[in-house]
């Protein structure tokens, strides 16, 4: 560890050129290239120097972090001035970029609307420090409480469970039998990570401590009983609960039992119960669910797939739970699939067989189309779809032909129902245009002109949803408008980044109202590392133009190719269009991933002037873009890799 | 580079090299066959070179102890003697300590006098050849109030629990929320009463731990109205109108690094970035001196288990001896090359270790400021240290995550802790001394067997003779038990006089 952690001694020496840029900033036109090796030797023993006492602050504060204020303090050792307005609110302030084969960092400064800033409601005032004690082990003991991290962690029981074979493999021994010394064998679970890899024997048991077994009695007859605010309190401390390890096999034969018992019974409401305590289980972060499969899925598949679930199948909802159920199957199988235990293979080969079987009752023929349905369109493009005439046939026997019984004509409704819903929207993806009716009938049977119907409001609902994409898309990826002055209304608004493909509208001006009027922001989270900065042009008239366009400032006066900032103006942003290879066109109704786009690389160093960046940004661009506002309202920053930028 | 002291230290200051007699014979037989006088000049003029007689040392034994940035130190720099026993115990009668718990359970009356007794004998019959002169420091007087403490001390003990590798102490974490200004610094009082941090924001925030909340005294005007013979007047003296859980010590304007109560719990110490050693009253909860004299950070305080004087180490390098009521210090122990990290107090009062970003740990007599001990084998400036209670070891923890054990009378290595993968901040050991604590940066408190990791060292005449360490393959067998938090650093360990350990360390998720 020290060994490791040891720093490799460096001697790292600023760059000539940094002297010289320096100098250049101060006034100093020409330096001799031997006073800037003495220079650049002095100023890099000196932050070195600074840097080794500002981390003996950090040290002393009990961070690993160094910050602003820990320089700061060094500086002061030495006698020198703090740098003033340099506290940061992230770790690392700077911004990176590159383009034109250089790579800059730089320290970003957002425009800032004083209005906005006056007009935002004040921040919610800091708690004051409290203390909070709690036991961090109990006679040697860690007890399996929130406060303190879970006895096993998520990863370990995964491992546990889907490689049993290499915890007792020699090898594997790192230091775990020392840290169990002292503890009783029947309490090593509750103790350290590794020990539990080691001991086969722990892992068997699961004894449960008097207040572990007034939990779980507590958790049980809650989670079953008729109090809902107490059903949800016990759903929830099951959801959330790092220390339910040791009860899961306990939970797992509850629930398979209940189940069990409740079928037989027709119980439906506990029958709900019980899957809610799965779903909770599920959803538990800290619980790795694989080694309790075995009882758990065919719980759930029986409360898919039976045939009467409810006293009064004809007025009862139990169709809800199928639904619920096959939710969580699908989960299941998208959490805990792998090669080796094939679930979702061997679930679908189950579904399949009863879904063939002629004399399958349609409830059992709904859980099974449900079940299915809900792992995802490719299943339902294989398994459902080419089934569609046959399903077709056999509901309209039941609702055209003589009414044979209440509970079928249901039941019949109800698949009918659930096949329309789930197949038009994969319908609507895969197949093509136009929707005729007279061809659906000849495709799908007695269901085509329902199914062309739904296909059609499923497209119209993708297209709205596609153009409500495209807003969010805007706005969310915009998280620092340095550019386009109409946005001060959406900064530091950052969201989670959209797996969606950004559609380019190809219209050149883009109302600013789609632009302001972001979707309900969700919570501000703190900005993904940004590594790119990038604006892309949806301008037509800047896209004909394939060449690639430097931008400076007008005042200065050094190349653009040198990293050294200019002496006027301390402000030089550099704009480059990058041949995307396509047309403008292509771009516009792209969807692909691949959707060749064309970009403006910003490049901007830090500017202490209060010079706008939009403004110094506009003004010397070609004709070509257009006039100030045009460029501001189609274009776009985008400070994450979006599909379209990732070739960078 | 002239106004490194780091590099003048370099230049001015000879590196120390340990080097057997053989050794150091055929190193110069082949200088001088190879007529390298260059190589033979530079060893001449920047090492020492300490000569010893006897089997050359094995290279893990070199390893262990090299890494100090003055190389290891000399064989005569430890060879002082150090009195590490403990003092004798003042007498107090005891009379009314038994009367409550005769009445609570009869039967046990008859064993629990008995051990007591032989326990409080033993330590005031016979005088500790190693100890120093019981007025060796002159000591304040004990007040009334303060063999009121001892009693309730002695009364702890005795319920104590035994501790050991199959007893394993049970832990309590105070955690610090929302502490955005960075905690700095904790201390926890003698009696477990009251916890006090050091924050990044210069205040120091004092909290009762008790159901007893803290009060002020009422202010003079009121205090003259107070009857001064009457039986309560103790109680009258205090404000009841400030009573709260916690105070808030403004006066510091830079980060806290230390802070450190005193043993009658009547004062608080704290030390700051900006350079001075300020003296809080826990009465008035106002700051009642500022030590000035280190101007540059000072980086830990801490009060003499006994009261009345105090320690302060920083970035000046010099360790300073304070008494309370002189506002310049006593002692002044300068020698250490770097910044000095941390002070600690021998339980005898007597003496002064002090652990320093040089990666040394010296100890020195207070009585004549002399360096008495240097030990040398860190690889990383030390943050925290802990004298056994029985102030015969003295354990040492740095930012290589290494605890090293070390004996005080034969100025030893005894052991190297391997275990912790971030700087450890806090080492405490069990009041009896069988279990050392560790709290260390990588969120985790870990539990040490001492017992073992002495034992072996009192029957092995060999190390004691040649100075050589002889560490164990594999100190992992020494641990007892690793305690994670979730996200907590472990910056201050505390036992409780019945051995109860407290862990405390601030929570912040962004920094």
């Amino acid at each position: 560890m020290a060994e490791e952690r040891r720093p490799k001694p460096c001697s790292v020496i600023l760059p000539t050129e940094s002297m010289k840029a320096i100098a250049e900033s101060m006034g100093v036109g020409q330096l001799q290239e031997e006073s800037c090796v003495a220079l650049s030797e002095e100023v890099s023993y000196r932050i070195k120097e600074i840097a080794q006492d500002a981390l003996k602050f950090m040290h002393h504060g009990k961070r690993r972090k160094l910050m602003t204020s820990d320089i700061d303090y060094a500086l002061k050792l030495k006698n020198v001035e703090p740098l003033y307005g340099f506290q940061s609110q992230e770790f690392i302030p700077f911004r990176f970029a590159s383009g034109g084969g250089r790579e800059l960092h730089f320290y970003e400064e957002k425009e800032v609307d004083l209005s906005d800033i006056i007009n935002t409601p004040l921040p919610r005032v800091p708690l004051d420090v409290s203390l909070k004690a709690h036991w961090l082990s109990i006679e040697g003991v860690q007890p399996a409480i929130p406060e303190n991290p879970p006895p096993i962690s998520k990863e370990q029981q995964k491992t546990e469970s889907t490689e049993p074979l290499k915890a007792v493999k020699p090898g594997q021994e790192e230091e775990g039998p020392i840290q169990g010394k002292g503890q009783g064998a029947a309490n090593a679970e509750n103790k350290g990570k590794e020990k539990c890899v080691v001991r086969m024997k722990a892992r068997s048991t699961h004894e449960l401590s008097v207040e572990q077994q007034l939990y779980y009695k507590e958790i049980t007859e809650a989670c079953v009983g008729s109090c809902e605010a107490k059903r949800a309190e016990a759903l929830q401390s099951i959801a959330t609960d790092p220390g339910l390890y040791q009860m899961l096999p306990r939970f797992s034969t509850f629930i398979s039992e209940g189940v069990r018992v409740n079928v037989v019974q027709n119980n439906l409401a506990l029958l709900i119960y019980l899957m809610r305590m799965v779903k909770a289980l599920m959803d538990n972060p800290t619980l790795y669910l694989e080694k309790y499969l075995h009882e758990l899925i065919p719980a759930v598949v029986t409360c898919i797939v039976s045939k009467q679930l409810c006293l009064r199948p004809d007025m009862d909802n139990h169709w809800a739970l199928r639904d619920f159920a096959a939710r969580l199957m699908a989960q299941s199988c998208k959490t805990f699939s792998t090669t080796n235990n094939n679930i979702q293979s061997r679930i679908t080969k189950t579904f399949t067989k009863s879904l063939l079987d002629e004399k399958t009752q349609w409830t059992t023929r709904y859980g099974c189309i449900a079940g299915l349905a809900e792992l995802g369109p490719d299943v339902i493009k294989t398994l459902i779809i080419p089934r569609l005439s046959v399903e077709g046939s056999r509901i309209k026997a039941v609702s055209e032909g003589p009414v044979v019984s209440n509970i079928d004509k249901i039941g019949a409704d109800h698949v009918q129902s659930l096949l329309l819903k789930h197949c038009a929207s994969v319908i609507a993806k895969t197949r093509p245009l136009p929707d005729n009716s007279d061809q659906y009938r000849t495709d799908y049977g007695y269901l085509g002109p329902m199914l062309c119907s739904h296909v059609v409001k499923a497209r119209a609902q993708a297209a709205l949803q596609a153009q409500q994409v495209n807003r969010t898309t805007l706005t969310i990826t915009q998280p620092r408008p340095t550019l386009t002055l109409s946005q001060g209304g959406v900064s530091g608004v950052s969201g989670p980044r959209t797996p969606n493909i950004i559609k380019v509208p190809s219209s050149l001006t883009l109302p600013v109202q789609t632009l302001v009027s972001a979707r309900p922001v969700t919570p501000t989270q703190p900005s993904p590392p940004a590594t790119k900065y990038i604006v892309m042009s949806t301008s037509a008239a800047a896209a004909t133009t394939q060449q690639v366009i430097t931008l400076s400032s007008a005042r200065s006066t050094s190349p653009i190719t040198s990293p050294a900032p200019s002496s006027a103006s301390t402000m030089q942003p550099l704009v480059k269009l990058e041949h995307g290879g396509a047309s403008a066109g292509a771009a516009a109704t792209g969807a692909g991933g691949s959707r060749p786009v064309q970009k403006y690389i910003v490049v901007s160093l830090p500017s202490a002037a209060s010079e706008t960046k939009g403004a110094s940004l506009t003004s010397p661009l070609p004709a070509s873009s257009g006039p100030a506002p045009v460029l501001d309202s189609s274009s776009k920053t985008d400070r994450s890799d979006s599909p379209g930028a990732s070739g960078h | 580079m002239r106004g490194n002291e780091t590099l003048l230290d370099f230049r001015t200051s000879k590196f120390v090299l340990r080097i057997s007699r053989d050794s150091y014979q055929l190193l110069k037989r082949h200088l001088q066959e190879r007529q390298n006088n260059q190589i033979w000049n530079i060893i001449q003029e920047h090492l020492y070179i300490d000569i010893f007689d006897g089997m050359p040392r094995s290279k893990s034994q070199i390893d262990s102890m090299s890494g100090s940035l003055a190389g290891e130190a000399k064989r005569e720099a430890n060879k002082a003697k150090v009195f590490y026993g403990l003092l004798k115990e003042p007498e107090i009668e005891v009379p009314l300590d038994d009367e409550d718990e005769e009445a609570e359970n009869e039967e046990g009356k008859p064993k629990k006098k008995k051990p007591k007794k032989d326990s409080m004998g033993s330590k005031s019959k016979k005088q500790d050849p190693n100890a120093p002169q019981q007025n060796r420091i002159p000591l304040p007087e004990l007040k009334d109030s303060d063999k009121l403490d001892k009693i309730m001390y002695m009364k702890e003990a005795t319920k104590r629990i035994r501790l050991g590798p199959d007893n394993l102490p049970s832990i309590c974490f105070y955690t610090f929320l929302n502490a955005y200004q960075g905690l700095t610094a904790v201390d926890i009082t003698d009696d477990s009463s009251l916890i006090a941090g050091g924050f990044a924001d210069s205040t120091v925030r004092v909290w009762s731990v008790t159901p007893r909340k803290l009060r002020a005294v009422k202010s003079a005007t009121d205090l003259s109205l107070i009857d001064k013979e009457s039986e309560d007047v103790l109680e009258r003296i205090m404000d009841e109108k400030t009573a709260s859980e916690s105070k808030i010590l403004y006066g510091h304007n830079g980060p806290v690094y230390g802070i450190s109560f005193s043993p009658d719990r009547n004062y608080l110490l704290s030390c700051s970035e900006d350079g001075t050693v300020r003296l809080w009253s826990l009465q008035t909860f106002t700051c009642l001196v500022c030590y000035k004299g280190h101007n540059y950070p000072v980086w830990d305080v801490q009060f003499s288990p006994h009261g009345y004087y105090f320690t302060s180490g920083g970035h000046d390098r010099v360790a300073r001896l304070w008494a309370t009521d002189h506002y310049q210090p006593l002692r002044m122990f300068a020698g250490h090359l770097a910044d000095i990290t941390c002070t600690r107090f021998h339980p005898n009062s007597n003496y002064l270790a002090t652990g320093s970003a040089d990666r040394t740990v010296r100890l020195w007599d207070i009585l004549n400021g002399n360096c008495n001990r240097i030990f040398t084998g860190h690889k990383g400036p030390i943050h925290s240290l802990a004298f056994s209670p029985n102030g015969k070891f003295l354990a040492s923890g740095a930012t290589d995550g290494r605890v090293l054990l070390w004996d005080i009378g034969r100025g030893l290595m005894i052991e190297e802790l391997n275990g912790h993968t971030d700087t450890i901040y806090a080492l405490k050991f069990s009041r009896d001394g069988e279990i050392l604590a560790s709290g260390s940066m990588d969120n985790t408190v870990r539990l040490w067997d001492a017992v073992k990791a002495f034992d072996d060292i009192e029957t092995d005449d060999f190390t004691a003779a040649t100075g050589h360490v002889h560490l164990s393959e594999n100190s992992l067998e020494l641990q007892l038990g690793t305690y994670t938090s979730k996200s907590t650093p472990v910056i201050h360990l505390h036992f409780t006089r019945r051995n109860l350990l407290l862990a405390a360390g601030g929570c912040y998720s962004p920094f």
